[in-house]
Order: structure tokens, then C-alpha cells, then sequence
């Protein structure tokens, strides 16, 4: 069976599953809810400075959207950092930290951005026998007011001041959280490798506004009237979330810099996404949040059925595996041609292939008597939308046209060789194939 | 509680009157709407949907389905009535599964359609609740038209002509619009007075009067109603029935299936409608069904349908055998009556066992004997005093696509007139597509 015992940044957990820095981690009650269904690790919510706590809304704090059946699909909150005084906090993670040494426990931060407020509370962490601290430098909202979460996490010179400030107090790892909220999520990477960060976490939540109640015009959640924006999370930011991971682990300047990823993580297909990646391990809130800790069941027994299936033994097997895949669109293989294919057994006549290629494509599927659909193959470009609307799986395919034969659209024949846009004839900076 | 399913001969309250109001009340209640989205979220939006093809009133029914998903009932409403204004009685009353649903692309892929009929209803029962009529009448046209049955055909031919300015007098010999969404329709498929508040809903159109009690052929006559009108349109129906030619047709216990269905439809008190101990129902449509289902349902304890042909010719939709066969109703097919045994009252039915040979139906030489307190014939309905002068085909009026009789200036459509399969929906689609070619007609409008 697949060993999912994870090593990340030095610190052991018994999985590669973290419950992310949210109310789920927020004290010993629920951390220790999730240690027993089995979760590998914690991120301590956020914790900020000592002195009076901070204070949250008394109104809704979420705002969700959701599938048909109320699956939710995403979930946007305006809540803030942990709103219990420091010292309970820290003697609750000695505590939990004490009863179940197995576990990771990485207490998040957010204090204001001078030196004296981060090596005022890294002591206090470090004496709770903590295994690392997470720097959270992507709360989109209220703290991002006040100059810290996003407001550092926007600039990467403040990102690689707070770190170094940190790396130079603790001996801990240091794990950067970054935001989503931003052009080029490599540049704050770089200035957390820069600052001295162990390892950086993403994504943050992103700044959403979830619907708009049309009786009193007001963003939802809404408070006496009016609305805030609030941060996006849940299986809608996967896509955006892989991508962001993505990018850090093939980036030459990032390159080895260990990533916890975060974002809609669901199922252990999601995890396993975020693995291949590039993330050393995974963090999750929302479908806690929406399912309770019982889903980690689902997830180790997932993943590990399926890198048995697969023939891995460990995670280092796992992380990165699909990082050398990722390409630029101009590596793309432009003599890869295929077409799709119709099949008429799985056809189940409901013409949505033929009114999205007719109405918004390329005409390349014809209607014929009996409700019959085909493809045109001369006119076919292979943009998979029939595939992506099909509600038949595997009904519609892309079958990969040999080199040597001619695509009817063009009238030419497949090359067999590779060729790809830095070479393309219409490319004015194509260089001479060699 | 006087009497008990075992109760021999015909009597009334079999069962206590909360089984009996059970028994009777909605068969399907209305989606809620969660429920409905969910449903609805089924819908794959089909290009050119087989689900239209197959819909008589050509209902643009992913669109209705996709507003009901987008949360807009009401929209959807207007999408299904704009084509079939008595699309609330018909989700109840079509037979889907031959239909919409049927024809449904997750119906041929999964077995498992759309739930149309369903989300038709939801939609429309909305807007009947609150009694929203949302069609606007045109300008008076000065134009009147004559109506001939308050049923599905006639309600339908008359809102839409007063939709178009047009002043419409139906006459119908019930005392209550609806024709056979009021007489004819099981109860538990109408619960509610869903069928009056529908007739009242849709009078609020404007331009429409109604007089009930007013036969053809009796209070008016064909030739009153020409010289006083711009044009005329018969929906009456078919009023007569089929005779059942065997001894003992006129025992005591032997009645007409179309009787005890308006009878039980009309009935305030359930408790008093008798029924019979064992209840044999002759025939294979709807009619047969509907009266021996709600046979079971007051609380007979023997209810068999018998129909002298095999299963696949019954005119009853497999899903409506399917509901007698859960209500414990027994099918017998492939078996004519030859005789009703009983003095006074009957006591039975002689039954020969058929098989079609090459001259038709013949009997095989076998047959058996069912012990019966009450017959219900549901051998089928005819047209009743047809006006003279008009062309018939078949026993109905003969009509053209649009509804055009024989005779200038009169038109047809429903049950009464050819074309159609004897269904709500095709009666409604008649009904509406006379009224257009009616008002093409005499507004010189193309189409």
C-alpha cells in the first residue's frame, strides 16, 4: 500500500492533508475533531498580535454560490483573523501540539508590518513546541485595510522584509501564504525565496462579491444594507489555484521551493492535481467546512488507492510528476492534429454539439435525417467545445490525425516532425529550423 | 363507516372518509421549488428538442424548463401557456411518456426522461394560484363567434380568439365549463378544483361569456347560431356512448364508465357513492382505467378490467395500467364479454377468450365467468346528434388541418372532429389553431 506519510519543509505528518488557516483551525475543540477523523496536520488559524483581539461581523460572514442540488460550488467569506486573545490561543496549541506529537502544527501569522511585532510573537510560537509558522500574507479583506494579509502579500519588497525578519528570529520553517490578488504570482514566490521562506502556500482567497440580492440591490452577504467584498475559495478557485501552484514550481527562479497547495481541494483527485503540480502537500478548507472532517477518510483512502493503482509507493513519487508538461502555448506541437469523433452508439441525440459548433464555432458537425450528428472533418479545428458540452462522457473524442495523411480542412499533410509557433512561418520571430 | 370492501352487492362508504380523502387526493403533489430546479437542471436544452416534435401544442419546452431553472416560474408559465392555455390541466392529464417524455433524449439514453409533465405543472399551477392571467387582450374587433362545448377544444378556440379582439359566446349543456376536465378526468388526477380554477383563470382574458346548459340541437340550433355570428366552432365532444349488444345489457348494476367518473368528479361526499363488492370494467382506454382504479379507491374489493384484444392495443398508456395494477386492479386482455348473468340486478359476466384469426377477432372456445355486483362498459364514445348538413369521416367531423368543416364559416376540433388522438392536448391544439385560421379568416390576416 502507498506510504502517504509527508515530509514537508522538515515538518512529518502522517498524510499530505493540512487543514488549512480558517475557522476550522481556529481552537483545540475542532483541531482535535479533525486529529481524530485523521487530518495530517493543521494550520493554526491567524493568529495577530497580543492586546485586544480583533472583532468580526455580527451579521452573515459567508456568501456562496451553488450547483443545482445546493452542491456548493464556492464560497466567499468576510470573516477576520482569530478573534480570541493570544494567550488562550497559544496555550491551547501546546496543548494539542502535546496530545498528538503525530501531527504538523503550523500556527498561521499576521501582525503588523515592523520588526518589533514579528519578533515579539515569534517566541510565544516557538514555546508551544509549534513545528513551523505560516506567514499569512493574503487575507483579502478588513486586515488588508489595516495594512497587513494582502497589502503585504501585493508587495513583494514587504514580503521579503517580514520573512527575513522571521527566518532571522525563529528557528521554524517559515511558510509564506500568498495572494491570489495579484498580476504575477511568481514575483511575490520570488521574494519569499528571497526573504529566506522555507516553503510558500497558495492560493489565498480570492476578492469576490458572490451575487447581488436583487429586492435591496445589495451585495451578498450583506450587513444592514450593505455589502464588502469578501475572499473566493471552494472548487470554483481550483483551476485558477493549480495554475498559480503551477507556475511557482516550473518557474527557474522558484525552482525547489517546496509549495503547500491550497484551493479547492475536494476530493483526493484534487489533491493528487495539486501533487503533480508540484505541491509538496495540500491544504483544505472549504469542503471541510461544507462536509465536516469525516471527507479525510475519503481523501487518504483515494489517494492511496490510486497511487497503488498507479504503482507509486510514496509522495515524492507524486509531487512535481506533471511539472515537466506544463509548457508555453509557443512550445505547443502545431502538426498536432486531430479531429473529433462522434460515437453513434453513446450519441444520445441531443444536438447540443451541433448547436454550439454552428451557432459559436467552426460548422463543423452536420444534422442529418433521424437526428444523426456527425463531423465535418474539412471543417473541423478540433477545439473540443463538443467534447466539453457533450453530456455523454466519452461519446465525443479526439482521434490524433497520422503524420503522413492529409486534414481535409487544409488540404495538407500531417508533418510528422514536431513544429510549434517559434518556427511557424507566420511568426515574424520565428528562428530558422536548424 | 357502515360497510367493508366485503360488503356484498353495490353500497356506499366502503371505507372510512380519511381513507377515502386519502385515496382521492393529488396523485403527484407539486414539486417545491427546490425540487423543481433540481429537475429542471436535468434538462439538457436540445438543439431542435425531440420533446417539442413530440408535444401536439409544439410547447417550447426546454426553454419553459430552462426558466425554471434560472428562477423564473412565471416566465415559464407564460413560455407553456402562450401555446397551451390549459397547460395546467394538460401536465396533469397528457400522457407524457407517449408524449414530451418519451421523446425525451435521457428517456432513449437512461430510461429516465425529464420529468416535464411535472415541471409544466409546477409552472403553471403559479401563476392559477394567484389567478395571473398574463395575456393582454387585443382591440375589440366587433367580430363574434359562436362556441359549441366549454371542453378543452372549445376553451381553447375561445381564449384565443378573444386574445385577439374577438367576442366569443360558448354554449355547453353541463352545468360547469370545463367538458371533460370536469366530467371526465379521475380525481385524483383533477384534486383540488384544479379544472374551475383553470375555466376561471383562463375567463380572465375578457370577451368570453359562457352558458352552460345550452345544448346543440335543444336551446340553439346550428342555423340561429350562423345568421347571429361570424363564424361558428363545434367542440362538443362526443356525447353518446357505445352499446354493450349482449344479454342482460339492461340489468340493474350496469352502467356507463363516463357516468360514474362524472359522478364521482361531482360528488362533495365521497361516503355516499356506492360501488360494488366485485367490479368488472369492460374496455382498454383511459375510461376503463380511470373507473376502475377509483373503484378500488371507494373500496371495491374485486376490481378487473377485461378488454377483448392483447395488451398492446389497449388504448390506456402502460403507465396508467401500471397505477391500476399498484391500486390492485386485475387485467385480463384477450377476452370479449358474451353475457351478463343476474336477475334484476347482475351477478356476473360470462367471458370468451379471443384471438384474431382472418376474418378479426374470433373466439378461441374458451372463456370463464366473473362474479360481478357492478359492469362499467368503457367501450368507447360517439359523436351525438351531429348537425345535419356537415361532412362526416368515421363517425366524427370531417375537418381540414385548421379545423374547417364542410361548411362555410363553421369550424371544428376536439374529439368531436377527426384528426387528433382523442387527447386534452390535441383538443387544445385544434382548438387553438381554429381560432387562428377563424380569425385569419375574418380579418383577411395572412395565416
Amino acid at each position: 500500500m502507498a506510504n502517504l506519510t509527508s515530509t514537508f519543509v522538515g515538518i512529518k505528518s502522517p498524510n499530505p492533508f493540512w487543514l488549512a488557516s480558517a475557522p476550522p483551525t481556529d481552537k483545540a475543540y475542532n483541531v482535535e475533531r479533525a486529529f481524530k477523523a485523521g487530518w495530517g496536520g493543521v494550520v493554526w488559524k491567524t493568529l495577530g498580535e497580543a492586546g485586544p483581539p480583533v472583532v468580526n461581523v455580527n451579521g452573515p460572514r459567508y456568501g456562496a454560490i451553488w450547483g443545482a442540488d445546493r452542491r456548493l460550488l464556492g464560497l466567499n467569506n468576510i470573516e477576520l483573523i482569530t478573534d480570541r486573545p493570544l494567550e488562550v490561543n497559544l496555550r491551547e496549541i501546546k496543548q494539542v501540539k502535546r496530545d498528538w506529537p503525530d501531527r504538523a502544527m503550523v500556527v498561521s501569522l499576521m501582525v503588523p508590518c515592523n520588526e518589533a511585532a514579528w519578533k515579539a510573537i515569534l517566541p510565544l510560537v516557538e514555546e508551544t513546541g509549534a513545528d513551523g509558522i505560516e506567514l499569512n500574507c493574503g487575507c483579502p479583506h478588513g486586515m488588508s485595510e489595516r495594512g497587513m494579509g494582502a497589502a503585504v502579500g501585493q508587495n513583494p519588497d514587504l514580503i521579503e522584509q517580514i520573512t527575513r525578519w522571521c527566518k532571522q528570529t525563529t528557528r521554524m520553517p517559515v511558510i509564506v501564504k500568498l495572494t491570489p490578488n495579484i498580476t504575477d504570482v511568481r514575483k511575490p514566490a520570488e521574494a519569499a525565496l528571497k526573504g529566506g521562506a522555507d516553503a510558500v502556500s497558495l492560493i489565498n482567497t480570492i476578492n469576490s462579491i458572490t451575487s447581488v440580492n436583487l429586492d435591496n440591490f445589495a451585495p451578498e452577504p450583506t450587513i444592514d444594507g450593505k455589502g464588502a467584498h469578501g475572499g473566493y475559495c471552494g472548487p470554483a478557485v481550483k483551476p485558477i489555484a493549480l495554475n498559480m501552484v503551477a507556475e511557482i514550481a516550473r518557474s527557474p527562479e522558484t525552482a525547489g521551493l517546496p509549495i503547500s497547495g491550497i484551493g479547492g481541494v475536494t476530493t483526493w483527485r484534487d489533491a493528487a492535481e495539486f501533487l503533480a503540480l508540484g505541491a509538496g502537500n495540500v491544504q483544505v478548507c472549504t469542503a471541510a467546512m461544507t462536509y465536516g472532517f469525516g471527507i479525510i477518510k475519503e481523501l487518504n483512502a483515494g489517494l492511496s488507492l490510486w497511487m497503488d493503482q498507479k504503482g507509486l509507493t510514496s509522495m515524492d513519487q507524486v509531487v512535481g510528476r506533471a511539472v515537466p508538461n506544463l509548457s508555453d502555448w509557443q512550445h505547443l506541437n502545431l502538426n498536432y492534429v486531430t479531429k473529433a469523433k462522434i460515437d453513434q452508439d453513446l450519441c444520445i441525440q441531443c444536438g447540443r454539439c451541433f448547436a454550439a459548433c454552428e451557432d459559436t464555432s467552426h460548422q463543423a458537425i452536420a444534422m442529418s435525417e433521424g437526428r444523426v450528428f456527425t463531423v465535418k472533418d474539412d471543417e473541423c479545428v478540433a477545439c473540443n467545445l463538443c467534447v466539453n458540452v457533450c453530456p455523454v462522457e466519452d461519446c465525443i473524442t479526439m482521434e490524433r490525425m497520422q503524420p503522413g495523411t492529409v486534414d481535409p480542412r487544409t488540404g495538407t499533410v500531417v508533418p510528422a516532425e514536431h513544429g510549434d509557433w517559434t518556427r511557424h512561418p507566420n511568426n515574424p520571430m520565428a528562428s530558422a529550423a536548424e | 363507516m357502515i360497510h367493508s370492501p366485503q360488503t356484498d352487492g353495490v353500497a356506499p362508504a366502503r371505507l372510512d372518509p380519511e381513507t377515502l380523502a386519502a385515496h382521492f387526493d393529488d396523485l403527484y403533489p407539486d414539486f417545491d421549488p427546490h425540487e423543481a430546479r433540481v429537475a429542471a437542471d436535468r434538462c439538457y436544452f436540445c438543439f431542435d428538442a425531440p420533446c417539442v416534435t413530440a408535444c401536439p401544442t409544439d410547447i417550447d419546452i426546454p426553454l419553459f424548463i430552462r426558466q425554471i431553472q434560472a428562477g423564473m416560474p412565471d416566465a415559464a408559465a407564460r413560455t407553456i401557456l402562450s401555446q397551451n392555455i390549459l397547460g395546467s390541466m394538460c401536465a396533469r392529464v397528457c400522457p407524457t411518456e407517449t408524449l414530451c417524455e418519451g421523446a425525451c433524449v435521457r428517456q432513449i439514453a437512461e430510461g429516465n426522461p425529464v420529468e416535464i409533465g411535472r415541471l409544466q405543472r409546477y409552472a403553471t399551477d403559479q401563476l392559477l394560484l394567484v389567478n395571473d392571467h398574463p395575456f393582454e387582450r387585443a382591440a375589440e374587433t366587433g367580430k363574434r363567434i359562436a362556441v359549441i362545448g366549454a371542453g378543452p377544444a372549445g376553451l381553447a378556440c375561445a381564449h384565443r380568439l378573444a386574445m385577439k379582439g374577438h367576442s366569443v359566446t360558448i354554449h355547453d349543456s353541463q352545468s360547469k365549463p370545463g367538458g371533460l376536465n370536469e366530467y371526465g378526468i379521475a380525481a385524483y388526477k383533477a384534486a383540488n378544483g384544479i379544472a374551475q380554477a383553470e375555466v376561471d383563470w383562463l375567463m380572465g382574458i375578457g370577451g368570453i361569456r359562457i352558458e352552460t346548459g345550452s345544448t346543440l340541437g335543444d336551446t340553439v340550433t346550428l342555423d340561429d347560431l350562423k345568421r347571429d355570428h361570424d363564424a361558428v366552432f363545434l367542440g362538443m365532444g362526443l356525447g353518446g356512448v357505445n352499446a354493450l349488444k349482449i344479454p342482460g345489457a339492461d340489468l340493474d348494476g350496469v352502467r356507463d364508465a363516463v357516468d360514474f367518473i362524472a359522478e364521482l368528479r361531482q360528488s362533495d361526499d365521497l361516503s355516499a357513492l356506492p360501488v360494488g363488492r366485485h367490479v368488472v370494467v369492460i374496455g382498454g382506454g383511459m375510461t376503463a382505467v380511470d373507473a376502475a382504479v377509483q373503484s378500488r379507491l371507494l373500496g371495491a374489493e374485486h376490481v378487473t378490467i377485461v378488454y377483448r384484444r392483447g395488451r398492446e392495443a389497449m388504448s390506456a398508456s402502460d403507465y396508467e395500467l401500471d397505477h391500476a395494477a399498484t391500486e390492485g386492479v386485475k387485467i385480463i386482455t384477450d377476452a370479449m364479454p358474451v353475457a351478463l348473468q343476474g336477475d334484476g340486478a347482475v351477478t356476473g359476466v360470462d367471458f370468451a377468450y379471443t384471438r384474431s384469426g382472418p376474418d378479426g377477432l374470433e373466439k378461441t372456445g374458451q372463456g370463464f365467468v366473473l362474479k360481478a355486483d357492478q359492469v362499467f362498459k368503457a367501450i368507447g364514445q360517439t359523436l351525438d346528434r351531429a348537425p345535419a348538413h356537415l361532412d362526416l369521416s368515421g363517425g366524427k367531423i370531417a375537418v381540414s388541418a385548421t379545423g374547417r368543416t364542410s361548411l362555410a364559416g363553421i369550424w371544428a376540433g376536439g374529439d368531436c372532429a377527426t384528426g387528433g388522438e382523442d387527447l386534452t392536448v390535441t383538443a387544445v391544439q385544434q382548438g387553438r389553431d381554429a381560432a387562428e385560421d377563424i380569425h385569419a379568416s375574418l380579418t383577411g390576416a395572412a395565416g
